[in-house]
């Protein structure tokens, strides 16, 4: 698999990174790179191997459901690039449009 | 001409319903889940997704989530892996939800409806799975801005989803009942729609009838009641059939009900496809569900409804109406069991229970718990009633208020004090029938010669001089057989 100019917009629109359009093939050879460094795992017999997704899987200790205050509504806000005395604040995303 | 095309068309419904669990604290972290608390007042570094935070599970999600799964006849997983939803937004501060993707906590149950009487619908259900909410996010009330209360984020939620085998808008308001009366029978969701504690997206299509092939798809969200959820099916249903009949093909797409307009409109953002990345949750182990830990919580299963629905009916002889009404809530359903344990007369508890009973907590607003009566005094009044002690009226419009007014009096010195102590005159019956026809022998005698409506007469004469205790079919039947 080769990362071409569409996957590179696609990953950076899904990260929801900006670029520099001018140094696209400097990041493609880059990625491309990265994916050809990595390939050598492609070598290990993984024939009829189960893919391991956990390395403990002894399961998840539950905890108690019992409610512990941990940060009070200042705190909460404190670092909040926008917000008033209630709500942390963002632009608009949803319009309304006919159909 | 509408009729004519909709009768084309077959439709074709999923639902997906977001069941918001009555746990005390967050799924992941030890926030309150209160509802209905000041904005951004139940945080914490977890639940705001600041860097460096790890989950940690409440292990009474997975009960509930299993409660609700074998409730609903599902197979439960024993190996469960939540994985992460990765998505951009405001109200999602992680950027991910964390839900469970290729490994649902149960799947492969149904939900039988009672569609009409004694008619059922089963509805499959493909999958219950456990994941967690995300905040609040208000458009309307800022002109600039939109305003984001994090408190919602992290309440533990169940989704389940149907298979598209919903073929009615009332079919899917049927479910959605269903399964609101299921998570409050097992206290695991307050099943408020209107508060958004339970929240439903239709899937919505249309094919031509006879046809095996499913339509393109729409999803319509924002519908917070049954009734709305109702009203946007049948209005896609209508939509789609006329888009069709006119040669255009149906977009899948994401709808929002608009409650004032009764209609549904296309939502656009500017967001390309969804694309969701979902991967295993790496900050948490998978979770194992031991065959001991299934019949645990079996045990712990309360009646439900469809089978206290079945015992209302095929064993006490209820109507499906009466039945419904009863087992509408647990506590009702519960104490009429109780009722009916103190008394064989179950046609009557279920009348009381209908009657006096619901409309005094009616009229206060107020649970069954909160009755001042027993179900066991109660059953007292109602045998005494059949006994002949006191007529159904006098129970109802005398005995009933006035035992409300003074909940701890026993039912004999209550009766003392309304004069209607004289104990049960169907002893006194015969004898009273024959003093009766004795005193009217001009009546008696028009009776014979074919005038038989006088019957009520006398029926009368013995109501006012029992006060209306004598049973009605046993001094009927002694009456005809003196006359005749």
């Amino acid at each position: 698999m080769k990362v071409n100019l569409e996957t590179l917009e696609r990953i950076t629109h899904l990260a929801r990174l900006e670029w520099d359009p001018d140094r696209a093939d400097a990041m493609l050879e880059d990625m491309n790179r990265f994916l050809e460094y990595a390939r050598v795992l492609d070598q290990a017999p993984t024939e009829g191997v189960a893919p391991l997704v956990y390395m403990n899987e002894n399961g998840l200790p539950p905890r108690e459901d019992r409610v512990i205050a941990e940060t009070n509504h200042e705190e909460a806000l404190m670092n909040a690039p926008s917000k008033d005395s209630d709500y942390f604040r963002v632009p608009k995303v949803l319009k309304k449009s006919g159909g | 001409m509408m009729n004519d095309v909709i009768t084309k068309y077959e439709l074709v419904v999923g639902l997906e319903v977001h069941a918001q669990l009555r746990t005390q604290s967050k799924a992941f972290c030890s926030d309150s889940t209160d509802f209905g608390a000041l904005p951004n007042t139940l945080l914490s570094p977890i639940s705001m997704g600041h860097p460096g935070t790890l989950p940690r599970f409440n292990g009474q999600v997975l009960e509930y989530g299993i409660l609700l799964g074998l409730a609903m006849n599902c197979k439960i997983r024993e190996y469960n892996e939540f994985a992460r939803k990765n998505y951009f937004y405001a109200d999602l501060p992680k950027g991910y939800q964390i839900t469970q993707h290729l490994t649902p906590l149960a799947y492969g149950g149904y939900l039988d409806l009672e569609c009409e009487e004694g008619k059922n619908r089963r509805v499959g259900i493909t999958r219950i799975h456990m994941e967690e909410d995300a905040g609040k996010s208000i458009h309307d009330q800022d002109p600039l801005d939109t305003l984001v209360d994090l408190n919602r984020c992290g309440v533990p939620l169940l989704e389940i989803v149907s298979e598209p085998d919903l073929r009615t808008a009332r079919e899917a308001y049927l479910y959605l009942q269903e399964i609101r009366r299921l998570v409050r029978y097992l206290e695991i969701c307050d099943g408020n729609m209107e508060e958004g504690s339970l929240r439903c997206d239709a899937n919505i299509s249309v094919r031509p009838v006879g046809s095996t092939e499913f339509g393109a798809k729409v999803e319509v969200k924002n519908m917070n009641s049954m009734r709305h959820v109702q009203k946007a099916i049948e209005y896609e249903y209508q939509r789609q059939c006329e888009a069709v009949e006119r040669g255009e093909r149906i977009v899948s797409e994401t709808r929002s009900f608009d409650p004032q307009a009764q209609n549904t409109f296309a939502l656009r953002s500017k967001e390309a496809a969804n694309d969701y990345r979902y991967f295993p949750e790496p900050d948490l182990p998978p979770i194992l569900v031991t065959p001991s830990v299934i019949e645990g919580i079996q045990s712990k299963m309360p009646p439900l409804p469809a089978a206290l629905m079945a015992q209302f009916t095929q064993e006490l002889g209820l109507s499906a109406y009466d039945a419904g009404v009863l087992c509408d809530q647990k506590e009702l359903a519960l104490w009429f069991l109780t009722l009916i344990s103190g008394t064989n007369h179950t046609k009557q508890a279920a009348n009381w229970t209908m009657g006096p009973v619901k409309t005094w907590l009616n009229a206060r607003a107020l649970p069954i718990s909160d009755l001042p009566i027993s179900a066991v005094s109660l059953a007292q009044l109602i045998n005494a009633v059949q006994e002949g002690k006191l007529s159904h009226h006098q129970a109802v419009q005398q005995v009933w208020p006035a035992w409300l007014e003074q909940p701890n009096r026993n039912l004999q010195e209550l009766l003392k004090d309304l004069g209607l102590e004289g104990g049960t005159v169907e002893d006194d019956l015969p004898a009273l029938v024959q003093e009766v026809l004795a005193s009217m022998p001009a009546k008696v005698q028009e009776y014979r010669d074919g005038k038989k409506g006088l019957l009520a007469l006398f029926m009368g004469e013995i109501m006012k001089r029992t006060g209306g205790r004598a049973q009605p079919a046993r001094a009927s039947a002694l009456l005809q057989e003196a006359l005749n």
